[in-house]
């Protein structure tokens, strides 16, 4: 396998990503299409690091980093979209404007 | 406690091998070991205690008996082992460890003396707090804050220890202090009654009058041996330094006026009547056995100091004074209905025999009073307040007849009673006897056959209102409320084994028969000159012509007492044949000294109020005004040309530029999330755009 193909995989779920962000009305689905988007991230780190065989496997650390991380905000994430739901009773993300200025 | 765990850590280290330790020679033997090498785990633990039982007592208040007791009992097992090897061996141990220094000539210590009093002492509380921790258990049950309770109890326990132990006097004021403490938690202890708290607070301020005497006293004496260890300053005392010479008559007198308000003595003995607020058990142990003799056992710490350097000179006073508090307090005793107020003003009148006697250059006499009062008057309290749980009053007017229904206290009351009174096979009568021999030896005292004769009679008093208080109490008819039943088995055994101790303590001590205690006693660094009759047997040894009229007293006063109040009901026989004309108000009102230090405080407390006042308004208040008025003129000049014209017009000219261009701005915060996302995404690529086109 060729770094391009690697690189194609993680440019489709990263666009796969970006349109579920902008095109999902469910907020529960839009977190998922940022955890997408950052898996896509993580298999392009990964296949950059083992292209120049990098000793110090930073790419590695950095996805694992990256894999807290991510875990951590889709845990607010959804803490936040339970309590909107139980005060709005509804998961309709155009409902969320709030922060309106 | 983070802030005490280098301190612990310290102690912990320190105690090793590595300690600076301080033995005398001395021709009794010096013995050390584990116990007394090792007095601070008994120091230690009650405040640990203390601490726990704050900790888990809110969980479950069964954790405040459970650790109090526990510590109690090792403190009785500590004391009495380190007791058992001074009167086997003699112990004479010092140590101190530096904590803090101050400057460069200075330093703080921490640490423990064993000798012959303090081994002494530590009996004493050891066992006496043991049997009232024990009795408390029973007294307390369902009372409110019962874990509160133990802890300041535990408080008081290791405070008291801490004093006792004092090499230094900067120590022994630590220890002072936090008895005190204990002691106003305990007095308030049910501080919803105003009363009590006022009690509380009363104890507290007579006894920081007082203490303001010791702390310059101690001060100056430490000064003029440059070292605040008793055993530099009674060295010096010994070798008469020069600089302590100087000060020494006035230190003495500064040292024992703080005695005075510990130990209760006359001018200064209001407190101790209105501590009674607390409960029983507090007032058995604290302000009757061990406590308040603080002051006594100061006295006879510093003894080598008031019998050599200070002299006569510092001595009269101290004697003087015991002898006035024996005699008033003795004699307001006899008036008093609150069961607990007459044994508070025995108690007050038993100090001051001890004191006397240490005024009179009787320092066994006094101590071995100390040792035999501790526990009778412990009994007498605790057999009160077994009598109070019964009836639920302290009014011995609601008493009455009570053998029938409590044997086991009346029993142990009796005892105790007689032996206060001095009768001649109690524990009571050769401690009394020895003091009144001390007096009559005393050298170069004025007035000291006066004072004789003030303690004789002082002992027909004592005999009678312990006459009249078990009559009240015990006999006649039942004029209380309810069925009044017996304690349980857990506050009626502390009483029968105290009730031994009452008996036998005092054969410790008999002149020309044995003498163990003075022996046991002069084990410490420095000599103590006793001016005492050596004697082959016990019959020429005694001084009948001293010795017997203080018996004679003491059978007097229960036969007059009898008399008095043993045939009909006795509450009758009180109003009737007791209320002598001037004297009867005079002593129910207390010589109107607590009036007399209202007026007192009164006094000073008005004038002094206006002067400050007057102070506060023209002196600080002209100055704070005259500020203010400048700063107002000057406020004004600058309000009106900088302020004004120059900043408010630039702010003016930013905030209307900042909110024009805010409104602008704010459309587009449109508050949904996917449009920002959007914007991202369009920016990301125009990014990525110009990064390819333009590199």
């Amino acid at each position: 396998m060729t770094l391009v193909q690697y690189l194609l995989l993680s440019s489709a779920l990263f666009s796969l990503g970006v349109y579920g962000l902008l095109a999902r009305r469910n907020a529960v689905m839009v977190l998922l299409a940022i955890e997408l988007m950052l898996n896509a991230v993580n298999v392009n780190l990964i296949a950059f690091e083992a292209w120049i065989r990098d000793a110090l496997a930073i790419g590695q650390v950095f996805s694992i980093f990256m894999i807290t991380v991510a875990a951590a905000e889709v845990g607010i994430g959804l803490a936040i979209v339970l309590l909107v739901f139980r005060s709005r009773e509804t998961a309709n993300i155009d409902d969320f404007n709030l922060m309106k200025g | 406690m983070s802030r005490f765990a280098p301190l612990l850590f310290r102690l912990a280290e320190e105690t090793g091998e590595h300690g600076d330790e301080v033995h005398h020679a001395v021709e009794a033997g010096v013995t050390s070991g584990w116990a007394v090498e090792n007095v601070w785990i008994m120091l230690l633990l009650p405040f640990v205690a203390a601490f726990l039982i704050v900790l888990f007592g809110r969980f479950d208040e069964k954790w405040g008996h459970r650790l109090a007791v526990t510590t109690t009992v090792y403190m009785f097992l500590h004391g009495s082992w380190i007791w058992y090897l001074n009167i086997t061996q003699g112990v004479l141990y010092e140590k101190s460890i530096v904590i803090a220094e101050i400057g460069s000539n200075w330093v703080l210590e921490w640490g423990w003396v064993v000798d012959g009093l303090s081994s002494m002492m530590y009996f004493v509380v050891g066992t006496v707090s043991m049997l009232v921790f024990f009795y408390a258990v029973g007294y307390m049950k369902g009372e409110i804050r019962y874990a509160g309770f133990f802890a300041a109890f535990s408080l008081f326990a290791g405070a008291m220890l801490v004093l006792v132990a004092a090499p230094n006097l900067a120590q022994l004021i630590v220890g002072w202090e936090l008895v005190g403490v204990a002691s106003y938690l305990l007095i308030g202890h049910y501080w919803e009654d105003k009363t009590n708290s006022s009690a509380g607070m009363k104890a507290f301020f007579t006894n920081k009058v007082a203490d303001v005497g010791l702390i310059i006293g101690s001060i100056m004496l430490a000064t003029a041996v440059g070292s605040f260890r008793i055993s530099d300053i009674l060295t010096a005392a010994e070798e008469h330094a020069h600089d302590l010479e100087a000060v020494a008559v006035v230190g003495a007198i500064l040292l024992f006026f703080g005695a005075m308000g510990k130990s209760a003595q006359f001018p200064l003995h209001v407190w101790l009547p209105d501590a009674m607020a607390g409960p029983t058990p507090v007032s058995a142990l604290m302000h009757a056995a061990t406590m308040v003799t603080a002051g006594v056992y100061l006295l006879g710490r510093m003894f080598p100091l008031f019998e050599g350097l200070a002299g006569v000179e510092a001595r009269q006073w101290v004697m003087w004074i015991g002898a006035a508090t024996l005699l008033l307090t003795g004699l307001i005793a006899l008036v008093q209905r609150d069961i607990k107020k007459v044994l508070a003003y025995s108690t007050l009148s038993q100090l001051g025999y001890m004191v006397t006697a240490l005024g009179a250059g009787a320092y066994t006499a006094g101590l071995f009073h100390l040792f035999t009062h501790a526990f009778f008057k412990a009994l007498l309290f605790l057999g009160a307040g077994s009598a109070i749980h019964a009836v639920h009053s302290n009014d011995m007017h609601d008493m009455g007849g009570l053998r029938k229904f409590m044997p086991r206290t009346y029993a142990t009351f009796l005892v105790a009673s007689l032996a206060l009174a001095g009768i001649i096979p109690l524990a009571g009568y050769w401690s009394k006897d020895e003091i009144l021999v001390g007096i009559n030896a005393a050298e170069g005292l004025p007035a000291s056959e006066f004072v004789l004769w003030v303690a004789t009679v002082g002992a027909f008093i004592t005999a009678f209102y312990m006459t009249r208080t078990v009559a009240l109490t015990f006999f006649g008819q039942y004029k209380g409320h309810g069925h009044p039943h017996e304690a349980p088995a857990i506050m009626t055994w502390p009483l029968m084994i105290l009730g031994v101790f009452s008996v036998g303590v005092g054969w410790v001590n008999i002149p020309g028969v044995y003498t163990g205690f003075t022996d046991w006693l002069a084990v410490r660094a420095h000599a103590i000159v006793e001016h005492h009759v050596e004697g082959a047997n016990w019959i020429e040894a005694t001084e009948w012509g001293v010795a017997l009229p203080g018996l004679v007293a003491g059978v007097l006063g229960i036969t007059i007492g009898v008399i008095v109040f043993g045939r009909d009901e006795g509450t009758q026989a009180e109003r009737d044949r007791f209320r002598i004309p001037v004297l009867y108000p005079l002593l129910e009102n207390q010589y109107y000294i607590d009036d007399f230090y209202l007026w007192l405080v009164g006094l000073i407390k008005g004038p002094l109020a206006r002067a400050i006042d007057w102070t506060n308004s023209y002196v600080i208040d002209a100055v704070v005004n005259g500020v203010g008025v400048l700063m107002a003129g000057l406020g004004r000049i600058v309000y009106g040309g900088v302020d004004q014209r120059g900043i408010d017009f630039a702010f003016t000219a930013f905030a209307g530029a900042a909110g024009g261009s805010g409104g602008l701005l704010r459309r587009l915060q449109t508050g949904r999330v996917q449009q920002y996302a959007g914007a991202f995404v369009i920016g990301a690529v125009l990014l990525v755009i110009g990064f390819t086109l333009f590199r």
